[in-house]
């Protein structure tokens, strides 16, 4: 044991002694993130988009004449890990505000340190709607709509839809069934006469799909909602496909629009569900095209979802930082509360009183395309996610009843 | 009816792949003992290399299928040379090394096809002409999966017919009942374990290679099998490939048919209950019998816990040093000080388990995880202050530990740790799911230290404090007539037995001090963290104390604190530096196994040992 540390402690006192923390040294931004393990498919576009990003803001002389760094640390999916790094990053590195983060209960986790520390976390990915609401707080942003946001989109388009006997399937996990408990909320308010007549909640990342769809297919639901993600919803859509599952039932699925969903399926992408997702082949503005033709010429590869919040993800904090003029924590935290972006999807506002962005999803249809040699989204629209978020009374209301 | 019967097909399809990658593992355990963690990265590779093959062979509809068989084919081949330049090096070592081996090679494999393949997520390829579905009772089934249920028999009576009309099944069978007999008999072991290794890692191949139509490509569905295929070879009977085939069955349907009936609560830990109900009926399986030679924990009979023969001034000079530490280094570098000295304690607990008392534990993470949650829950919701909140945590640990350790101690060897696995699955499931207590995935947060001790350096000193005092009580534990006896236990339970003593009352006991233990630590680490998690609770956790213990040496008194400093810090410090940094750590772990195979304290005690010789 001595040796040990001792080796580790000279080791450690050698290489983690901070270099930097002069005023005029770079914007430090420490970014944790999945980059292994079961997100590691959907943070790699992620990261090569924020590199992107800060690419582009130090080729345009940087921030408030400073150059912009990054720091990547890997949380493999532990929150005890990303704890770790958010540690080091703050102390050690003293990097000037904390990004990222892909999984919930990460991002949770390093929010409630941000706030201990009263460093700026900024939010990519993580969904749960907990992160900005009931355990919100001064120092969390976040960008991405959330399941609430999601779901609710999801059941203002299903209400339309003729469908009264429903199924689901999710995830036995936090994602999977806020995801189904916010959009059969809002579904059963403007149609009371639904009815649930399958619930399945498999393993996360474990799913053996066989049983799955032979019971659906039993059940015989007129719709069935999928909550899914990563290699359960490929296993799930082949094993569906295979035995004729969505010629007999109406598929709505929170995120399965997104390319990370439909691409590994390529010509077996499911046709005619209902999702939330990203067309980004279709989204013709100026702004947008730009980022596509920027991020395919220097990846070679089409942007996905990830791609698109990343970037948008490290606009925002540059933003902020330049509105502050500082980088005082409190000064940038002060600017981002009620911060317009402009990002290539238009302009978002991160709302003062819960520090959501307005960022919002795309809802429509999917649909096969030969040339593309997948699936796609027609008919889509984009939905701003002022339109669905709760007001501030609501919550004030979800924060009191947290205490 | 027609649905029952459909949900019971599909069910068995599934059990077919089981069974397949499940006989692999009983049969290099039957014959080698090794508990190989390996085996399913040999099935994610042939799953990988049968799709990269499927596709790039100018075979036409035939692609598919020459890939599946080279894959297989592939792979048993690297499972032949595992065994030859790397296992077979340590199986005169304490039989637990083989098993950190194969831990090794997890980690390496896993990076290896991330390395390849890239982490995308993809979909397998389909079967040529097998791709449609037939309709069975106005259902329509897949082809495919029909198919694999008829070859699953096919591969059960290949392997009967191997085992019991061939001389190297015959000899097989015979290592499986008593290695030692048959090496006496002038077997050539070293053919016969290459041989054995080969075909196991074949049948994983083989089931890799077929899943690849049903199951889309990850880099961790090596992780998602290997639990499940151990649980079935434990339901059957270890070495017993018979036993794995009703075992696999039992598992395939009765997953299947409870899609239908059981409450989402259940179907976390479905597996783990039958196992558990399994092993408290029939300790060694179905149809499995009692082996003749446990496997023993760490250095066999006679290995008292014993100390290092460092320099006489050397102790002194290591506590000074720790205790001057926080003066010279930044406070990251004491925050991952505080996170060694938790794990220390959660090793240290493990260790006295294994070490002492012989009691592998495959689910160390569930007292841990729950020291934590106590903490969290004692401060947050019982508002108590943050040290009582420290204090009792290890109660809330040792309480768990006394309730599954009833059910743990009635067995012994490889089946005490399953039932150990199943018992720390039930408790990650409860506290992933009882939302209302423990906040379910999204924790419990804001579990800081007090004011006055959230400076680092002051929480580096209680954390030294708690750690330090934690470690010399178990010592002190160890050497006490209460350790001794467990010793005795140890190496002879039936002569302790006659001798008067309980000896399932000394293993409980045994086992709520461990857990009571590894509860502090659990304690210590979440208010380093700040908030308590089901993770802390999960497999890998306990994977990763194990690697500790073993890394440190079992049978050394300072193996577990320098396990923990050794790992946690190689971890952190190869992480900042490489995306691979498993493929690293996996490196520096096969190396360790293989140039200190009784781990490194042991290393340096064998050394003071022999210093010690030479000058007597």
């Amino acid at each position: 044991m001595r040796t040990a540390i001792l080796a580790l402690v000279l080791a450690a006192s050698l290489l983690m002694h901070p270099a930097g923390g002069a005023a005029q040294g770079p914007i430090l931004i420490g970014e944790i993130n999945s980059y292994s393990g079961i997100a590691a498919g959907f943070t790699q576009p992620y990261r090569q988009a924020v590199e992107m990003a800060v690419d582009e803001v130090n080729a345009g002389g940087g921030l408030l004449g400073r150059k912009v760094e990054v720091r990547f640390r890997d949380d493999k999916g532990n929150p005890a890990e990303a704890i770790k790094h958010a540690q080091e990053l703050v102390t050690g590195e003293r990097v000037n505000l904390l990004a990222g983060t892909y999984l919930s209960n990460v991002g949770l986790a390093v929010s409630d340190f941000a706030k201990q520390q009263k460093v700026l976390f900024v939010a990519a990915e993580p969904l749960s709607e907990a992160l900005t609401w009931s355990q919100g707080h001064r120092y969390v942003f976040r960008v991405r709509p959330n399941t609430h946001t999601q779901g609710r989109v999801l059941a203002e388009r299903a209400a339309r839809l003729p469908y009264r006997k429903w199924a689901v399937i999710g995830p036995n996990y936090e994602y999977g069934r806020r995801a189904w408990e916010t959009f059969w909320a809002r579904l059963r308010e403007l149609k009371p006469e639904v009815q649930v007549v399958g619930e399945h909640w498999p393993q996360l990342a474990k799913l053996e799909p066989g049983g799955y769809v032979t019971a659906l297919l039993s059940q015989q639901p007129e719709a069935v909602y999928v909550s899914l993600f990563g290699s359960d919803w490929l296993a799930f859509a082949r094993e569906a496909g295979k035995r004729g599952l969505f010629q007999k039932m109406f598929v709505v699925g929170i995120l399965l629009g997104e390319p990370e969903y439909m691409d590994p399926l390529k010509l077996e992408a499911p046709e005619g569900m209902l999702v939330t997702g990203y067309p980004w082949y279709d989204i013709q503005t100026p702004a947008h095209q730009a980022f596509v033709t920027k991020f395919t010429q220097r990846t070679g590869r089409s942007p996905v979802m990830g791609a698109l919040v990343g970037y948008v993800t490290f606009l925002s904090a540059f933003e902020a930082i330049r509105k502050a003029q500082d980088t005082d924590t409190e000064r940038v935290v002060s600017a981002m509360e009620s911060l317009r972006v402009a990002t290539p999807i238009g302009p978002i506002l991160f709302r003062p009183f819960d520090h959501q962005s307005t960022m919002g999803p795309w809802v429509g249809t999917t649909k096969l395309d030969p040339v593309r040699g997948g699936g796609i989204m027609t008919g889509w629209e984009y939905v701003p996610a002022e339109k669905v978020l709760p007001s501030e009374a609501e919550v004030r209301r979800m924060r009191e009843a947290a205490k | 009816m027609n649905a029952l019967l459909l949900q019971f097909l599909s069910g068995l399809s599934h059990a077919m792949i089981l069974f397949l990658i499940a006989s692999g593992l009983s049969l290099i355990f039957g014959v080698t003992r090794t508990i190989n963690f390996a085996h399913g990265s040999f099935f994610m590779l042939a799953a990988y290399l049968t799709t990269t093959l499927g596709a790039t062979l100018p075979l036409g509809d035939g692609s598919f299928y020459v890939g599946a068989l080279l894959a297989s084919i592939a792979v048993a081949i690297l499972g032949g040379l595992v065994e030859v330049c790397f296992l077979r090096r340590v199986y005169r070592a304490p039989e637990l090394y083989q098993l950190l081996l194969t831990f090794a090679l997890v980690l390496i494999i896993g990076d290896a096809v991330r390395f390849w393949w890239g982490p995308e997520n993809r979909i397998g390829i389909r079967p040529a002409g097998l791709a449609g579905s037939v309709s069975i009772l106005g259902q329509p089934f897949p082809t495919y999966d029909l198919a694999v249920l008829a070859l699953g028999p096919v591969v059960a009576g290949g392997l009967w017919v191997a085992l019991h009309r061939t001389r190297w099944g015959i000899l097989v069978r015979a290592a499986a009942s008593d290695r030692e007999m048959v090496g006496a008999l002038g077997v050539n072991q070293a053919w016969l374990f290459t041989s054995a290794f080969v075909a196991g890692s074949w049948l994983a191949g083989l089931a890799g290679a077929l899943q690849v139509p049903r199951q889309p490509l990850t880099t961790v569905m090596d992780a998602g099998i290997i639990v499940e295929a151990f649980v079935v070879v434990v339901i059957g009977g270890m070495g017993n490939v018979f036993g794995a085939l009703l075992g696999a069955v039992l598992i395939g349907v009765l997953q299947s048919l409870g899609i239908l009936w059981l409450p989402r609560e259940l179907h976390l830990v479905l597996v783990f209950l039958l196992m558990a109900a399994v092993l408290i009926i029939r300790p060694w399986g179905l149809v499995g019998s009692p082996p003749t030679a446990l496997p023993v924990a760490g250095g066999g009979p006679g290995a008292p816990l014993r100390g290092v023969h460092l320099p006489r001034g050397a102790t002194a000079c290591v506590a000074l040093l720790l205790l001057l530490v926080p003066l010279a280094v930044p406070p990251f570098v004491l925050l991952l000080l505080v996170e060694i000295l938790a794990f220390a304690l959660f090793a240290g607990s493990l260790q006295f388990l294994v070490g002492s008392g012989g009691l592998l534990s495959f689910g160390h993470a569930a007292y841990f995880g729950l020291g934590a949650y106590g903490a969290a829950f004692l401060l947050k919701q019982a508002g108590l202050p943050m040290l009582v909140a420290l204090a009792l945590a290890p109660l809330c640990a040792a309480a768990a530990a006394l309730l599954f350790g009833f059910f743990c101690v009635r067995l012994t060897g490889i089946s005490f740790a399953m039932l150990t696995l199943a018992c720390a699955q039930i408790a990650y499931a409860t506290v992933q799911q009882w939302y209302d207590v423990t906040g379910g995935d999204n924790g419990i947060l804001g579990i800081w230290p007090a004011p006055y001790l959230a400076s680092p350096m002051r929480y580096y000193y209680l954390a030294l404090l708690v750690s330090a005092g934690g470690l010399w009580l178990l010592s002190r534990i160890g050497a006490s007539p209460f350790g001794l006896t467990l010793e005795a236990t140890r190496d002879h339970a039936p002569r302790c037995e006659a001798l008067g003593i309980t000896v399932r009352a000394q293993h409980l006991l045994a086992f709520v001090v461990a857990g009571g233990f590894a509860g502090l630590g659990g304690a210590l680490f979440v208010f380093l963290k700040g908030s308590a998690f089901p993770d802390y609770l999960s497999v890998s956790m306990s994977v990763q104390s194990l690697v500790m213990v073993l890394l440190g040496g079992v049978h050394a008194l300072a193996g577990a604190p320098a396990g923990a400093a050794l790992f946690t810090g190689l971890d952190t410090v190869i992480t900042r530096y490489t995306d691979y940094w498993q493929a690293v750590l996996g490196g520096v772990l096969l190396l360790v196994v293989l140039v200190f195979p009784s781990g490194l304290m042991g290393f340096l005690r064998s050394c003071g040992a022999r210093e010690g010789e030479s000058r007597g």
